[in-house]
């Protein structure tokens, strides 16, 4: 017999074996299955649910898979050897309830059980990545979920762009752009989508050939329409976030209204010459429900209190630091991390460089996203400043 | 009489000359508009209905607080409150 023969056999006298099936049943009653194979084997196919957490970082990452040390852990590799020797190392970091599943994953095909082939991230995107790969906040999974991700852009001005930018950078998956607009040169001293050289072109499609460049993985959906009362919900329907960078109020109630009627979180941001506010509308977030732009402003001003369009402008550079906090808002809410900003209004002042935060009500009563409302409709309201300067 | 500091938002500086920032005295939010009207002819009208409630595009602030969540404008005010008013704004391409 040698040493490792020896070894396994007292580990198999304090592990106590499960075959595949009674690993699939645990897993059912809620037993975390771990699949510790490397990343190639895994390519080939692993139980759906499993964990996957390669024999090599198992100790380090295990504790944010597994954060209670008594929880039902079964684990597994290809023919149940290996994994007896991590069901050790988690006995030593003080994991008490462990299981070894017999035959591995061999016999849990050979027994026809369930399989799935998860998605992995290419040699190129882990390189492209890796800064994103090293943070277990995000972590293999988190940019695969933002390579799945859907994100609807109102606007590819001067908050879009930015946000368009990032989004892009970061892996987002599939960015769609709505904007009826073509490049004015006034537009470059903030829109960075945009160039000297695509000055007359659809908004749309420069920002197409611009994200492209920058990231071809990620798809981009162009629609050089208007949003209204008629294309808003079948437009934004199916996103997982919607960013809000429109310049005018028709298009913000209609955003608010489709975003709260699909559960679709809406990612706010404005700005006025040196100041920028920024918010996450979303009634539906799972922690705490949240307000929706009209509990905040139930109906747009009327023409004659409306700023003069004369009167607006802005630092080109003032969309960039807002449509940034817009993009930083919306991964974190496709990761699922952090504290998003529902019911807080984020405000920069740039003159007197301070950021302050204002606390947003929700209104019970609120005809949108109000208890028991049902929803009253779209509006399209009269469109008091077409241009803005 | 406290002394407070009211933000003016950039639409509405054009009622202030300018400033960003002023000052008002009063007992309670209401007072303090009320100074604030006085000392600046039309501003009052752009945020304020005839019956003195905040318009429905325009929301009023003591500190951090939406005032609706306080006693409205009749809630009391300490010396060296901030006042901020936070009308909608549509901007975001412009």
């Amino acid at each position: 017999m040698t040493a490792k023969d020896r070894r396994l056999a007292q580990l198999r006298a304090a592990i106590g074996d499960v075959t595949p099936r009674e690993a699939l049943t645990l897993q059912a009653q809620g037993a975390v299955l771990v699949d510790v194979r490397e990343t190639d084997e895994i390519a080939q196919g692993s139980p759906p649910g499993a964990r996957r957490l390669g024999r090599g970082f198992l100790e380090l990452r295990i504790e944010e898979a597994v954060p209670d040390l008594n929880q039902k852990v079964v684990l597994m590799c290809a023919t149940g050897i290996r994994s007896l020797f991590a069901a050790e190392d988690l006995m030593r970091l003080g994991y008490t309830r462990l299981f070894n599943m017999a035959g591995g994953f061999t016999s849990w095909k050979n027994e026809g059980l369930p399989i799935e082939i998860p998605p992995r991230l290419e040699a190129t995107e882990r390189e492209r990545y890796s800064r994103h790969l090293t943070m277990p906040e995000v972590g293999e999974a988190g940019q695969l979920r933002l390579r799945a991700s859907k994100v609807m852009l109102l606007g590819a001005g001067g908050l879009g762009s930015p946000a368009a930018v990032y989004l892009a950078a970061a892996g987002v998956g599939t960015l769609a752009i709505i904007d009826h607009d073509v490049v004015d040169r006034s537009n470059l001293q903030r829109q960075i989508l945009h160039t000297e050289e695509r000055i007359g072109t659809a908004k749309v499609a420069s920002a197409k050939l611009m994200i492209e460049a920058l990231n071809p993985a990620t798809k981009v959906l162009p629609f050089a329409t208007r949003l209204s009362s008629s294309n808003a919900e079948d437009l934004i329907r199916g996103f997982d976030v919607v960013v809000d960078g429109s310049d005018n109020f028709p298009t913000r109630y209609l955003v608010n209204d489709a975003c709260v009627k699909l559960g679709i979180p809406n990612v706010h941001g404005s700005v006025y010459r040196f100041e920028g506010q920024a918010t996450v509308f979303w009634p539906r977030y799972p922690k705490t429900r949240g307000p929706c732009y009209r509990c905040l402003y139930p109906e747009p001003p009327p023409p004659d209190l409306a700023p003069s369009c004369a009167e607006a402008g802005v630092l080109g550079v003032l969309p960039g630091v807002v449509g940034l906090l817009q993009a930083v808002e919306t991964l974190k809410i496709l990761l699922g991390i952090g504290e998003p900003l529902v019911g807080r209004l984020l405000c920069y002042d740039a003159l007197r460089a301070r950021f302050s935060e204002l606390e947003l009500l929700r209104n019970p009563h609120c005809r949108y996203c109000g208890d028991e409302t049902a929803f009253p409709g779209y509006v399209d309201y009269e469109q008091f400043c077409a241009r803005a300067a | 009489m406290k002394t407070i500091t009211v933000r003016i938002p950039t639409p509405l500086r054009a009622y202030t000359h300018g400033a960003d920032e002023v000052r008002a005295e009063g007992a309670t939010v209401a007072d303090a508009m009320r100074a604030l009207g006085d000392a600046y002819d039309g501003l009052l009208a752009q945020v304020l209905t005839e019956d003195g409630e905040p318009r429905q595009f325009v929301n009023i602030y003591l500190g951090s607080r939406n005032v609706r969540a306080l006693q409205g404008m009749r809630t009391p005010v300490a010396e060296g409150d901030v006042i901020s008013i936070v009308p909608a704004v549509a901007g975001g391409r412009a």
